[in-house]
């Protein structure tokens, strides 16, 4: 079971004086329960590429598969494909539009053609995964709320259609650092426990490092790396730099410190394993 | 020189959707002396935004004193030249720039403020040069990339020529290379056009660069200082639900190992200086 992309290509405005192609020639398998981080800069045609894993653009060369379906062939079999992929845009709080905050998630249940008794169930489902209280929240408006919450309750709508493959484009942009990490927390839990496909869209490489089991790294519409984060962080330093992002902080600290002159062992990904490599190298007498 | 800011006792309280008063700001007291790059950093909710939207008279005190290069915000004639000493740039660039190609957009803000077409010409190019985006200048804004869009907004605010910048979170919706064209040029207007800046954010390594940090927290300010005595306190920030620049987070945990390094180190430099002379 997986999603594949098979030689994909995408060219925006065909035809006309601004043609770009934000995708070339791209395959890709993302397996089922992988946790794959997407990393490039702006342009480099990450969201391009998302919006592909549940037919929102139609790859102008190339097929989508998602478990074995085409994704543009006719019939209920490729609609039914679509919706085992749940997508969370950028700023996704632009999207609410409902009165409440129980209605507004309930818009997708309800759309599956769910009954009553599910459609609550999956509404107070979305709510706890993102940590809303049904109680306090459900009839309250989603326009009264803070911009954090606000996103909350938009991941919660995609969530309640509990779909196989989560694919979620820069969810953290604009939350301050405790929301940034209880939204991740709640992502890897689900993933975790639910064993749900996570596709995650970030400029945050320090999160996606932490993060990820896969890192693609894109760069002009193609896919210049797709290994394991350490491996890409250690061995990849010229493609990354070429791709125009950035390597996490405590990667950048490490080779700071290598550049002075210190022996340390630069491939630490988190500040524990830094301080453990660095008093490694300090303590073995290796000062400089 | 002077304070171009100076808040005394300033309030903020409103009446929320269930009757329920809610104090966006309580109580607080700053100055800001001509020329400072300040950065403030908090958790959304914090009061951030609010203290921000004070500057410019975009929300005028409950209670307390507002006080903009001289002029009081509450007056109503003070008004206009409170917006022009202070420039705002928000997070948003989408939100922010209204005409068809990027040197209209600038030209927007003095041409609101009455200024002769041949002084808004050289205004435009001074703030288009002073950004970086003078080649740009025919450009359509939506083509271009976040960090350009972001640096258009700022031209657009420099063309008014403000004393003072007030940026809400300019680089949150920027990828790191955006980011840093946008941190750079506040960082030269300040240095050489001597504006002064107001620079909220979430990203600590950007704070780390700021003359002072302002910490806030439920509406107050809880801490202020020089960035190497705000980053230092690396678990209350952690516990305020804020970052520490990693470099700060480090030298922590290796003192706590028993390794002999200043208490200042913030930066990777720094560090790699503390460990290699």
């Amino acid at each position: 079971m997986s999603i594949t992309l098979n030689n994909i290509t995408y060219t925006y405005m065909q035809g006309t004086p601004y043609e770009r192609k934000a995708l070339d020639c791209v395959d890709l398998e993302i397996r089922k329960g992988e946790f794959v981080g997407i990393i490039g800069h702006t342009g480099s045609g990450k969201s391009t590429l998302v919006q592909h894993l549940n037919g929102l653009l139609k790859p102008t060369v190339g097929e989508v598969r998602v478990d074995g379906i085409d994704l543009h062939a006719n019939g209920t079999a490729a609609k039914e494909a679509r919706r085992k992929v749940g997508m969370v845009f950028q700023y996704p709080e632009h999207q609410l539009f409902e009165e409440t905050i129980s209605e507004d998630i309930a818009f997708g249940p309800r759309n599956l053609g769910l009954d009553e008794q599910e459609i609550e169930r999956r509404v107070r489902l979305g709510m706890d995964f993102v940590g809303l209280s049904y109680d306090t929240f459900a009839k309250r408006s989603p326009f009264r709320l803070s911009g954090g919450q606000m996103r909350r309750v938009a991941i919660a709508g995609v969530i309640a259609l509990q779909p196989d493959y989560l694919v979620l484009d820069e969810p953290s942009a604009g939350l301050d650092p405790r929301g940034r990490d209880e939204i991740f927390g709640q992502i890897i839990h689900l993933h975790q426990t639910t064993g749900v496909t996570v596709v995650l869209v970030s400029h945050n490489m320090e999160d996606i490092a932490r993060m990820a089991t896969r890192l693609i790294v894109m760069n002009s519409g193609k896919v210049k790396l797709d290994d394991t984060p350490s491996q890409i962080f250690r061995h990849g330093q010229q493609e990354l730099a070429a791709a125009g992002v950035d390597v996490p902080p405590v990667t950048r600290l490490m080779k700071r410190l290598h550049a002075q002159g210190l022996a340390v062992d630069d491939s630490a990904l988190t500040v524990e394993q830094a301080v453990q490599n660095i008093l490694q190298t300090v303590k073995g007498g290796e000062r400089c | 020189m002077g304070d171009i800011i100076k808040l005394g006792n300033l309030c903020h309280t409103y009446t929320d959707h269930e009757g329920n008063l809610v104090h966006a700001l309580e109580q607080v007291n700053m100055t800001v002396s001509r020329g400072e790059f300040v950065a403030v950093i908090g958790t959304n909710g914090s009061g951030k935004s609010t203290l921000a939207k004070h500057l410019n008279a975009l929300l005028l005190p409950t209670d307390g004193k507002c006080i903009v290069n001289d002029l009081d915000t509450s007056q109503d004639e003070n008004l206009w030249a409170v917006r022009q000493s202070v420039g705002m740039v928000f997070q948003n660039p989408d939100n922010q720039i209204v005409a068809a190609i990027v040197e209209e957009d600038v030209a927007f803000g003095p041409e609101n403020l009455g200024i002769p077409p041949a002084q808004i010409i050289q205004r435009v190019d001074e703030a288009l040069a002073l950004v970086g985006m003078e080649e740009y200048r025919h450009h359509a804004p939506h083509l271009l990339s976040g960090g350009q869009k972001q640096r258009v907004a700022i031209a657009g605010v420099l063309a008014m020529r403000p004393a003072c910048l007030v940026l809400d979170e300019p680089t949150a919706m920027l990828d790191p290379h955006g980011r840093e064209e946008v941190l750079a040029t506040v960082h030269k207007l300040n240095k050489n056009e001597k504006i002064t800046v107001i620079y909220i954010t979430h990203f600590m390594e950007e704070a780390v660069t700021a003359d002072r940090v302002i910490v806030m927290e439920y509406g107050r300010i809880i801490m202020q200082g020089r960035p190497e005595e705000i980053f230092i306190q690396v678990e209350k920030l952690k516990h305020l639900g804020l970052d520490v620049p990693v470099a700060a987070d480090v030298a922590l945990k290796l003192r706590e190992q028993g390794l002999q390094l200043p208490m200042t180190i913030i930066t990777d430099d720094e560090l790699a200086v503390a460990l290699c002379p």
